[in-house]
């Protein structure tokens, strides 16, 4: 049997620098079916305690292989309301890929690009989940926030009976996979279809609500009628370095950067509205899939040379090896154990520069994770207009402010159980807000939990009334 | 979408709309916001609610046509409708009794200082109101504010309406007839507050500004609102609008808000008419 996984087709680095389009092709249905053929269809399956969603790996694989293309994507969602998403973005290889037994002596089989077939595969001849009526007598459940721990809760629940209804701040449903994941990793129109499968299930979106402005958690609970709430609001608060010229023109959040490219199509100016400067030269703060995000993106929006400034070496690096890899054939100039100590600007107010110093690694951290010493006197100037800071995002206050009775930790996210049960009653939590900034598929699976949790909640006040 | 229910022409490229936005009347405060979208290509920009009818569900814009996005929105009329509306955002302004509150408003500023002046009005403040523009066609509100306002201090530029000058001659004459000044609210260009920040602050007199820098989300999301406060960055969308005027960076805001007058100038060329380039 083949020890390495069938290649997935991208598009050339070289092309793909320039353009918008999606890097990874996907399989062909030849392909798929000899990449499944590799599973050993384990009794024991143990990719499946790598799935935070639960997915019953093996089966779908099955089915893949038999090429019962129906089957494969109606086992994946029965637990997974996203799976074209995540056979895109989740880290598989710390997830189901790093138990599978094929990885022992060679390469795990390829499950992400497998549920991304199947996902596709499906979406490609227009196969719709079947539409479910909700019923009002089971319960009513607000979902704050449309990303993939809301998206996840909605669909279950959905799935259950319930009428759910989701409130999205922005004007379009999809949180971050809409705001900050590129369109060239992942198709903004493969999330609207995500998303309107699950419309079909009957979950109502609500955008263009605030909540904790528009509505509070309480109005919501004592007025709107609803029987529990849960609130997946995400990190979106973003971080910002605390040093010198860090307001000068040219300086951008990674979250102001890609809403303005991802949400407002700015790479489409002035076809659309929002514009966004990208500059000749750019730095990238950050190594995260957040800055290697934004540093790619920076290069197809025309960035002659781009930087990623990250104060560790590559081996502490928290991106994905997938994204860093693709960063680097397209040309990203990686400055590793660099780090910023002032931006500088013209008497305008302009970017012309970031200093940076020189570091070494030191003793290990609380984290485990040796932490970068400056090497004095090893200053430099990195020659650049635009800089993106890619170090990280706090919980939005928006919710916690307005919600009296909501326990919060010290940086402000808010705290819940396992399960997602918070401090106030019928109030339930999950994704990055509770946890801080993590993927898109531990949200996912925080959402699952807390819908199972806000079913037994609702049943259990039901029947004592 | 959010059907515009009343338009009208306040003065030459300054405009009117009444917004049907049920939740929105409802919830806001005077001092807040909301962020609009035209149509689906559109660009989210922010605007202070002028006014609201939570009766009727409606809400009032007022706008300058300054922008790409302000100019297409002027162009909309009664019946048209904007794809989406978000709010009320950003804190409401603290209304209790102070005393004698003194609200500035310059240019397009007094539509927004009109629902807080009532609101500090109806508060038992003695509201003394100061209004400005460039000249007489281009002054709104006079007769709005003077419902609201003890007394209505009217200045422009060119003296054709009112006395002849800037807002903050009445204030400083205010404050050197050793008249008693418990707070100062004042909204407009961010030159005009800057000065009235250096009037009263000398004084001591506690001074609040309404801060409209770039905006994309107005949810604390982008950060690209942040201004400097008393040496610490704020988002002005969550932690304001409305800052301690002896507190902020005005040079850093004036500078942020130049940011894309290029783009703005390359989108007006390619929509062929009334490019400004080779002017």
């Amino acid at each position: 049997m083949q020890q390495v996984k069938h290649k997935m087709p991208e598009q050339p680095a070289e092309e793909r620098r320039r353009n918008f389009n999606e890097v990874a092709l996907g399989y062909e249905e030849a392909t798929a079916r000899a990449e499944a053929a590799r599973c050993l269809q384990c009794k024991t399956a143990p990719c499946r305690q790598g799935c935070p969603v639960e997915i019953n790996i093996p089966q779908f694989i099955k089915h893949v292989k038999d090429g019962d293309f129906d089957a494969a994507i109606d086992e994946i969602k029965a637990k997974n309301n996203l799976p074209a998403v995540c056979g895109r973005v989740c880290p598989q290889e710390d997830q189901c890929e790093k138990y599978c037994i094929m990885g022992k002596k060679g390469e795990p089989v390829g499950i992400g690009r497998l549920e991304r077939f199947a996902a596709d595969c499906a979406m490609a001849r227009g196969r719709r989940d079947k539409a479910t009526a909700p019923q009002e007598a089971l319960g009513k459940v607000a979902v704050i926030g449309a990303g993939p721990a809301g998206l996840t809760t909605a669909g279950d629940l959905a799935r259950l009976g319930y009428k759910v209804t989701v409130f999205e701040a922005l004007h379009a449903p999809g949180g971050v996979l809409m705001y900050g994941i590129p369109e060239f990793r992942l198709p903004k129109a493969i999330v609207q279809r995500e998303i309107a499968a699950l419309r079909d299930l009957g979950v109502d979106i609500q955008v263009n609500a605030v909540i904790g402005k528009t509505f509070t958690i309480d109005e919501l609970l004592n007025e709107e009628g609803y029987d529990a709430v849960f609130i997946g609001t995400g990190a979106g608060l973003p971080h910002f370095m605390d040093i010198p010229g860090e307001n000068y023109n040219g300086v951008y959040s990674a979250n102001e950067f890609l809403t303005r490219v991802n949400l407002m199509k700015a790479y489409q100016h002035p076809h659309t509205g929002t514009p966004v400067r990208v500059g000749r030269k750019v730095a990238v703060v950050g190594g995260g899939n957040v800055a290697m995000d934004s540093a790619r993106t920076a290069l197809r929006l025309g960035a002659e040379q781009v930087y990623i400034v990250y104060r560790r070496s590559m081996e502490e690096l928290p991106a994905r090896h997938e994204e860093a890899e693709h960063a680097i054939e397209e040309g990203i100039d990686f400055r590793l154990l660099t780090a910023p100590v002032q931006v500088l600007g013209d008497d305008k107010g302009w970017v012309t520069g970031l200093e940076c110093i020189k570091m070494e690694l030191g003793e290990p951290d609380a984290s485990g994770r040796r932490s970068p010493v400056p090497v004095a006197g090893s200053n430099f100037v990195l020659d650049v207009d635009t800089v993106v800071i890619a170090i990280g995002q706090g919980p939005n206050p928006l919710v916690q402010d307005t919600t009296p009775g909501l326990a919060v930790n010290k940086r402000g996210n808010i705290v819940a159980d396992e399960a997602g049960a918070t401090s106030k009653a019928g109030v339930f939590a999950g994704g990055d807000i509770v946890t801080g900034a993590a993927t898109v598929i531990l949200a996912m699976g925080a959402g699952k939990k807390a819908a199972a949790k806000i079913h037994e909640y609702v049943q259990n006040k039901k029947a004592a009334r | 979408m959010y059907t515009i229910v009343k338009k009208e022409e306040l003065s030459p490229g300054v405009k009117l709309f009444v917004v049907k936005a049920e939740l929105i009347a409802r919830k806001c405060q005077p001092g807040q916001f909301v962020i609009l979208r035209i149509d689906e290509n559109g660009e989210r920009i922010p605007l202070t609610i002028a006014d609201f009818d939570r009766d009727a569900g409606t809400i009032t814009l007022i706008f300058q046509e300054v922008g790409n996005t302000t100019r297409q929105l002027g162009t909309l009329n009664e019946g048209d409708a904007l794809l989406d509306l978000a709010g009320p955002l950003g804190k409401a302004t603290h209304i209790e009794k102070f005393g004698t509150v003194v609200c500035v408003g310059g240019g397009i500023g007094v539509a927004p200082v009109y629902p807080i002046a009532r609101a500090y009005k109806q508060a038992g403040n003695k509201v003394v109101s100061i209004i400005g523009a460039r000249n007489a066609d281009l002054l709104i509100m006079e007769k709005e504010m003077a419902a609201v306002s003890d007394i209505l201090h009217i200045t422009t530029d060119d003296g054709s309406k009112g006395r002849k000058g800037f807002v903050i001659h009445p204030l400083q004459e205010m404050i050197d007839a050793g008249e008693k000044i418990d707070l100062v609210m004042a909204i407009g260009p961010v030159i005009m507050m800057r000065s009235v920040a250096d009037v009263t602050r000398p004084h001591g007199i506690p001074t609040l500004v309404s801060l409209n820098p770039i905006m994309v989300d107005g949810t604390g999301m982008c950060g690209g609102c942040r201004v400097n406060i008393g040496g610490k960055n704020k988002f002005a969308c969550v932690d304001g609008p409305e800052f301690d005027a002896h507190q902020v960076d005005f040079n850093g805001l004036m500078v942020r808000q130049r940011m894309y007058q290029d783009y703005e100038k390359m989108a007006r060329c390619s929509e062929g008419g009334n490019c400004q380039c080779n002017k």
